[in-house]
């Protein structure tokens, strides 16, 4: 990319440019088409993006360009011209929503999904659909009927998941802004894996009409951008409350981006308490992970921020938790692909055995496991044992989290405990769940947290993860932008 | 705890989920191997702690029970495999001569 390519303009930019005419929508988006094809974002290269309709979206762009001609109002689109990504559980009226499970495919939704509105009332141009692990359920993007995403830093590895598509094409440059959703990291985790930044805000914070539902006490629509003001773009313009989401919160959003002033003194985190908790700092972490991170708070103190020792005791039980809660949920929000309601049906003789055809050559492997034991855990005799202790220790792992708010702002941990691994190299089903171990606790919690880059191990990408109390966005993004500037302050020195 | 290959059928039928009867051995292994994670949560002391069953905000918000249905782009014809006189068609559950041979 060129400093010219529109491509290569932050998101701001990009749309101010767009919005006063010294650039076209159409140009901005054929940019990205072009570097899409140039990294081979499709099926046959890196595989992140697996629905696109090129003419559509320059048509689209056409559109965006017509408004700042006729009307004059293109200026006040923040997203002008801007081209985005759509994870593909989230439903588009002109593009397949597959949710990368064989059951779906080829499935239009004949609605669109609150956040695509928004975005597109915004000025942003949908170029596509990116691969995803079936139903959202993965950390690898290796568990898609559409085949595994390779990660665009080191191709013989793993995106990360259940976002990988979304990741990998921020990472590869297509966009610089992208959708995903975070049932248990599902945007962090691959962000941090690909080098990019991504966010899971505070439940409720962003409607999920038109997300389809995986675990919807934890699901949240989240943002994937190539630096913390593109990302912070993007969720302002989703953000907000939406009568078609009961669980939707009618909290006003306040501007992120007030991180980006320039502070008189040099310290703009003065006054910012940040919390290390000593839970996220497991004897066993690589200690070239620990470094990295220790190098963060280093930076942060530096910008004024205080740091202090936290803990968070019931952390160890999150992954044990969140497989209980997030299965069981799935099995009743799963139960609506039988043939009749949703999914590609496969015959029987009678209603049963169509429904048995087609969920079971719908479905993969880790998706009926998961059915599997949602159901096993809600069914009689099981019950109080796992789902209604879980719901119990669920309830310990919240009061964790607001007993560290009564004293830090903020939290800053490791986003994974490694970096990205080797495609293929994680069969186990459960030491694939621990990879979570580090970003279930804020969707058990509901509180907000993102992940950016700050480094690299072995030429894989680390992701430190700001954690915020419910609502607490604007406390996130001015310590990830402070964190950010200082990173590549440093980086330049 | 964990489960038999008898849970394993028996939890499939629940889910309608049709499985060859190879796929059982293997399931049984993954589940228990999971579920074996799982026992740490029976060690841990909740007494006094209310469960959690959503994070949100104060709840869900009731609105009334009126308005358009959500506008469609596409009619409801287009997503259906088969509609007659505005009904969709799904597979035949039972008949009354269903009842009469099963008698």
């Amino acid at each position: 990319m060129s400093p010219h390519d529109p491509g290569s303009l932050p998101v701001a930019q990009l749309a101010a440019s767009v919005g006063a005419g010294r650039l076209g929508a159409t140009a901005a988006v054929q940019a990205s088409i072009d570097r899409a094809r140039d990294v081979g974002a499709g099926r046959d290269g890196l595989n992140a993006v697996i629905s696109s309709d090129d003419e559509a979206a320059l048509r689209a762009a056409e559109a965006v360009d017509a408004r700042r001609g006729d009307a004059g109002d293109a200026a006040a689109l923040r997203l002008a011209g801007v081209p985005v990504l759509l994870k593909d559980n989230i439903a588009t009226v002109d593009l397949p929503t597959t949710c990368g499970s064989r059951i779906l495919e080829g499935y239009v939704s004949p609605f669109e999904a609150t956040a695509v509105a928004r975005l597109r009332e915004a000025g942003a141009i949908v170029l596509g659909k990116t691969n995803m692990d079936e139903f959202a359920m993965g950390s690898s993007t290796e568990h898609s009927a559409y085949g595994p995403t390779l990660n665009p830093i080191d191709r013989t590895r793993v995106p990360g998941g259940s976002s990988g598509g979304s990741a990998a094409a921020v990472a590869a440059g297509v966009t610089r802004i992208a959708l995903g959703s975070d049932t248990g990291g599902s945007v962090r985790q691959p962000a941090a894996f690909c080098g990019v930044v991504g966010v899971k805000p505070t439940y409720g914070r962003v409607s999920r009409h038109g997300l389809v539902a995986f675990a919807s006490s934890l699901d949240q629509i989240g943002v994937l951008g190539r630096t913390v003001d593109d990302a912070a773009l993007g969720l302002e313009v989703i953000a907000g409350v939406d009568p078609l989401d009961a669980t939707s919160a009618d909290v006003p959003m306040p501007s992120l981006r007030g991180g980006l002033a320039h502070v008189s003194d040099g310290l703009p985190l003065r006054g910012l308490r940040v919390g290390r908790a000593k839970e996220y700092f497991p004897a066993g972490l690589d200690a070239r992970m620990r470094e990295q991170l220790d190098a963060a708070f280093a930076l942060l103190r530096v910008a004024g921020a205080q740091i202090v020792d936290v803990s968070l005791p019931h952390t160890e039980l999150a992954v044990p938790v969140y497989y209980v809660i997030a299965p069981a949920e799935a099995s009743s929000n799963l139960a609506r692909f039988d043939g009749a309601r949703y999914g590609a049906r496969r015959a029987g003789a009678g209603l049963r055995e169509m429904y048995e055809h087609t969920r079971s050559e719908g479905f993969g492997a880790e998706v009926t496991r998961r059915i599997l034991i949602g159901t096993y855990v809600l069914s009689a005799g099981y019950y109080d044992a796992y789902y209604r202790r879980a719901q119990e220790v669920r309830g310990l792992i919240a009061q964790d989290f607001s007993r560290a708010f009564d004293t830090v702002d903020v939290l800053l941990t490791p986003t994974t405990p490694t970096p990205a691994f080797a495609i293929g190299a994680v069969s186990d089903p459960y030491e694939m769940y621990l990879n979570d171990v580090f970003t279930v606790t804020a969707n058990l919690a509901g509180v907000p947290a993102m992940s950016l880059p700050i480094g690299h191990v072995d030429g894989l990408p680390v992701g430190a993860q700001i954690i915020a109390p419910h609502f607490g966005e604007p406390a996130m993004f001015r310590a990830a932008y402070a964190l950010e500037r200082a990173l590549a302050v440093e980086a330049a020195a | 705890m964990a489960v038999t290959e008898h849970d394993v059928r028996h939890i499939a039928t629940l889910a309608r989920l049709g499985l060859t009867a190879d796929r059982v051995p293997a399931l049984v292994a993954e589940l228990n191997g999971i579920l074996a994670h799982m026992d740490v949560l029976a060690k841990v002391d909740t007494s006094g702690v209310d469960p959690v069953h959503g994070v949100g905000a104060g709840g869900m918000r009731l609105r009334a029970d009126d308005g358009e249905p959500y506008p469609m782009t596409r009619p409801r014809e287009s997503f259906a495999p088969e509609m007659r006189d505005g009904f969709f068609l799904v597979p035949r559950l039972a008949t009354h001569a269903d009842e009469e041979e099963g008698a």
